[in-house]
Order: C-alpha cells, then structure tokens, then sequence
C-alpha cells in the first residue's frame, strides 16, 4: 500500500471508532461525566468543604485533575477493549485481516479511537467540574502531553486484552480488579505525601500515579512525583505496549488459528 | 498463463494435533471459474482461511497471481476477494457502510468506494437496504452483501466458500448469473459448494478434497469419465412386467412402481440396448432422467461420504 492507502485504511478504522462510540453516547459518554459529577459534588462539595487546602488549592481544585484522569483512563481502555472484542466476537476483524491493512495501521486506527474517546470525556468531565470550581492551568503542554500518552497507554493496553480475551467477561477482569483499584490508589484523591512512608514507597509502583501526578502538575504547579520522572515513565510504557501489541499482530495471537 | 492461485505442499497441523490440511498442491489459471469440493470438515474452509490470512499455515507456499503471501502480503491481499461461509459483519453497522469501510481498509478512497458501493448495492438489489443496520437484512441478502464487500476493491480473484448455502432456488440461481457475469468480465472465481449441480454447472475445473488431501483434480469432464456406473430413472406408458425386468436385470433394473423403473449402466454397456429391450417388449419410454446428478455419484464415490 502506498502512503494515501494507508492514510485512507487509518481514516477509515479511526472514523468508524468515532462513529461507533458517538452512536451508542449514552454508554460511552454519559456514565463518566453523571459518575464524576457525583464524586464532584460528594467529594468536592460536602465533604471537600471540610477539608484544609492543600498547597493553597481547594481539596475541589485538587482532586479534578485526578478525577479526570480517571475518566480519561477508564473510557480510552474500554473503548478499545470492548470495540476491538466486539469485533473479534462478531468476526467482523476479519474484514481488517484479510485486508492489506499494516497491522501498524490496525492499532494507530483503533488507539486514535480510544485517544479521542478519551479525550473527549475528559473534556466533559472537567467542562462539569467547572460548574463546581475555578480552574487555573500551571501548563498547557504538560497537560496536553500528560492527556494524550496517557490516553495512548490505556488504549494500547485495553487492544492488549481485547486480542487475548476470549469471552467479554475477559475484557471487564481488568478495569475492575486492576484499573480501578490503581486508579483510586493513584493519588486522585490525596496527596502520597500524607500517607505513612511505607504506603508512599508502595505508591510508587503504581504506574497510574505517575499520570494522575503529572496531569494535576499541569492545572496546579504541584506534583506527588517528578514530573520528568512520570513522563519518562508514560513513554517507556507506551513503547512497551506498542511493541507488544506489533508482536501479537505478527503472530496473530488471539486473532488467527 | 499467469496462475491465478498455486499452492504447493500447503500444510495446517492445529494446535489440538487436527491435520487439516496435508501436503495439497493445487494450481488455478487466471480466467478460471474453480470448484472445490468436499464434505464437510474436509478442509475447504481452512484451506481458504489460509489464501485468506486468518490461519496460520504450518507449511508450504501460497502465491496469488505470482505474489507470494510470505514475501508479498500485501500485494497477494489486494488481488483477493472472499466471501466467507459464515456472516462475519457488525450487525450494528448500516449497509452501505461495511461496503464503503471495507474499501477503505484497501486503501480506496471515500468518494470512490461510495460510487462502488452504489454500483454494487443496485447489481445485487441491496440498495434500498443501504441505511438498515445489517442485522435487519434475510439470509439471503446477508450473503449478497458480502459478495458486494468482497467486491468493492475490484479484487482479480474471488473465492467463494459456499455462497448459496441456505439460499431459495431463484435467489441461487440469480447468484450464479452474477458470478459467470464476473467470471465472463474475466474475474477468477474459486467456489466451495455442497450442491453439486451449481459446480456442474458453473465450473470447468474442479478438485476434490477430502481429508484435508486434494483426492481428484481436472475438468469436470474428464472427472465424469473417471464415473463407472450411472444410474438412471425411466417412465414408462405401459406397465414394466416382471418378465421385462428380469431381461433388464443385466442392467440391475429395479421397479419403482407399475410405470417407473431404475436401472444402471456402466461404461461398458450402451443405453440403446435398454431402449432396445423395452421397444421389443412393447413398452414406450416417456421420460428418462439420471437418478443422482453425476458429479455427486462421484463424489460419493471418491469420498464413500453422503454430500450434506
């Protein structure tokens, strides 16, 4: 294939992604943001009021940005996950296999999807926690930057699953007993350094804490980690996945007899 | 001629120790109309999944119009069209989008793709279906948009694994109409088929497969000389009395009721000397018909398989 093939084979995997999740909104969209607003609202609101700011920010101002890095987790891995499972379920993968797609071009396709869905929530996540807070941005760049590998990680890791997975139970072990535990122990909702220094040393080996961190660096100037340490982090992990799912294409597993 | 498919010494040994497929050497000319047949888990579908890149062989060679699919996989693919046996599109998507996608996943561009799909959606009267969600569509239009699917990146060789399978005696033959249309356009067409007649019918060419080996290969003419025996029904004006039957027991006739018999011939005897037999009796013959279609007599020959 040559270079306005394989732009127009990527345009056409990126565009039925959108088209699916924009179709079905009330599953793809709306759980997060009425979620969030809840955590918002309990969290922020009641229970934040009660709370002493930390490093001069609201306990409200302080758990958005983890709040929406939440969101932006959750939504890029199911995305990819559950269409590319779907996919394989209804054997309609086939179409991409027998076609001569990159497998390159394959997982650009669907990850764009999962960025974009990811993206896209976080934006409305974070449009309804300005209904509740004032945001200031420390950093567009690394906000920018800490939203999109993320968001690549999470949907390279939800492909990851959805090629192995061999029922749809598969695809939910882990949001539920991997995603979620690391997300609400990733610093979304405190501060490491207020845990005791065994918990923060535990802490450190959660990979979603490095992205919630950075992300919050962006909006408030603070961080729980470095922030080169958990940009380094994010492209090492990024790579990894990548290069896996390239290796799983190749050997057609989960995919091909 | 440029060889539209070759497969040499082509292997498939599953996970599970299953060998499908053993050694199979198989060549089909560009401009061919090819059947494949065998009897169900003989190893067509894999063979096919194989050409097609969803299985994994465990050796041999495949080339598609002289690409090598090792060495040329995308070259090899762009020449292949397929419709599989089973549907295997999104339920949820409209029509005309699995056509137009699917030609975006070769790399054709939107408006061109639209005016393809257009096109084949009116030749394979889908059109008026083209913003249902497929999963709204029959069985037989379900097939019919994979045929368009298959088609819509103009591929030089289509293989079909049995297209027609669940489809009414009109849509079938409307189908075949399509195919030879394509074939006649000069399209290499591979079918898989359970229904003999559409293989007599369509192919020139055919191979036999069974237990994932290729048993017999050739025209379909020649094939039919390999036929010993034939077996045919005869309907008569007058009663078949039994001293008839026992004359024409040479050809083991058996009575099917006071005016029908059966008989066979085989390829040392002559039809004439029934007809013979049956005018000195007396007896005038008002239809005669072969029992089974040929091709199936010898299939169930080579196979000692029923066709389902």
């Amino acid at each position: 294939m040559n270079k306005d093939q394989i732009l127009t084979a990527y345009w056409t995997i990126t565009r039925k992604e959108c088209v699916r999740f924009l179709r079905i909104w009330k599953q793809t969209l709306l759980p997060s943001v009425v979620t969030t607003g809840l955590y918002y609202v309990i969290f922020g609101t009641f229970i934040g009021s009660q709370i002493a700011p930390i490093n001069g920010h609201t306990y409200m101002q302080f758990i958005v940005p983890g709040l929406v890095m939440m969101a932006v987790i959750t939504n890029a891995f199911a995305n990819v996950a559950s269409s590319f499972f779907g996919s394989k379920f209804q054997r309609d993968i086939e179409e991409l296999l027998i076609a001569p797609t990159p497998n390159w071009v394959i997982i650009a396709g669907y990850v764009t999807g999962g960025v974009l869905r990811g993206i896209l929530v976080g934006a409305l996540v974070l449009g309804v926690a300005l209904f509740f807070t004032k945001l200031t941005v420390y950093n567009w760049v690394i906000v920018i930057g800490f939203l999109l590998l993320t968001s690549v990680v999470f949907s390279l890791a939800g492909l990851f699953n959805a090629a192995f997975a061999k029922k749809f139970d598969d695809t939910m072990i882990v949001p539920t007993f991997v995603l979620t535990p690391l997300t609400y122990l990733g610093g979304v909702f405190y501060s490491v350094h207020a845990l005791p220094t065994l918990w923060q040393t535990v802490s450190k080996a959660n990979p979603v804490l490095y992205m919630v961190s950075g992300f919050r660096y962006g909006f408030l100037g603070m961080a729980d980690v470095n922030v080169f340490v958990s940009f380094f982090l994010l492209v090492t992990l990024t790579l990894a996945l990548l290069l896996a799912n390239l290796y799983i294409f190749k050997k057609g597993y989960g995919l091909k007899s | 001629m440029l060889k539209a498919l070759f497969l040499n010494q082509l292997s498939k040994t599953y996970a599970t120790g299953v060998h499908a497929l053993e050694q199979v050497d198989l060549t089909v000319e560009q401009g061919e109309f090819f059947g494949l047949l065998g009897p169900n888990g003989a190893g067509k579908s894999t063979l096919i999944n194989i050409i097609s890149g969803l299985v994994t062989k465990s050796s041999g060679e495949i080339k598609i119009f002289g690409h090598d699919l090792d060495r040329e996989l995308t070259e090899a693919k762009a020449c292949l069209g397929v419709v599989p046996q089973e549907f295997n599109f999104n339920i949820f998507e409209k029509v005309e989008d699995i056509i137009v996608n699917q030609a975006g996943y070769y790399g054709v561009p939107r408006a061109k793709a639209l005016q393809s799909a257009e096109t084949l959606l009116k030749q394979l009267e889908l059109w008026d279906k083209r913003h249902q969600p497929s999963r709204v569509l029959s069985g037989g239009m379900k097939r019919r948009l994979m045929i368009a699917r298959a088609l819509v990146h103009h591929p030089k060789l289509l293989i079909l694994d049995e297209p027609t399978a669940g489809v009414d005696v009109e849509l079938r033959r409307s189908m075949w109409e399509f195919l030879q249309r394509l074939n006649t356009e000069g399209m290499t067409i591979i079918l898989t088929t359970h229904y003999l007649e559409e293989a007599e019918q369509l192919c020139k060419n055919v191979a036999i497969i069974n237990e994932g080996k290729i048993i017999e290969q050739g025209s379909v003419k020649d094939l039919l000389t390999k036929l010993h025996q034939e077996t045919f029904i005869a309907d008569t004006y007058e009663n078949v009395d039994a001293n008839t039957l026992q004359v024409l027991q040479i050809f083991q006739a058996k009575s099917v009721d006071a005016n029908t018999f059966e008989f066979s011939i085989n390829d040392t005897q002559v039809l004439n000397e029934v007809m013979k037999i049956l005018d000195t009796a007396g007896i005038r013959v008002r239809s005669i018909r072969s029992k089974t279609n040929r091709l199936e007599e010898l299939f169930v020959n080579l196979t000692h398989k029923k066709p389902v």
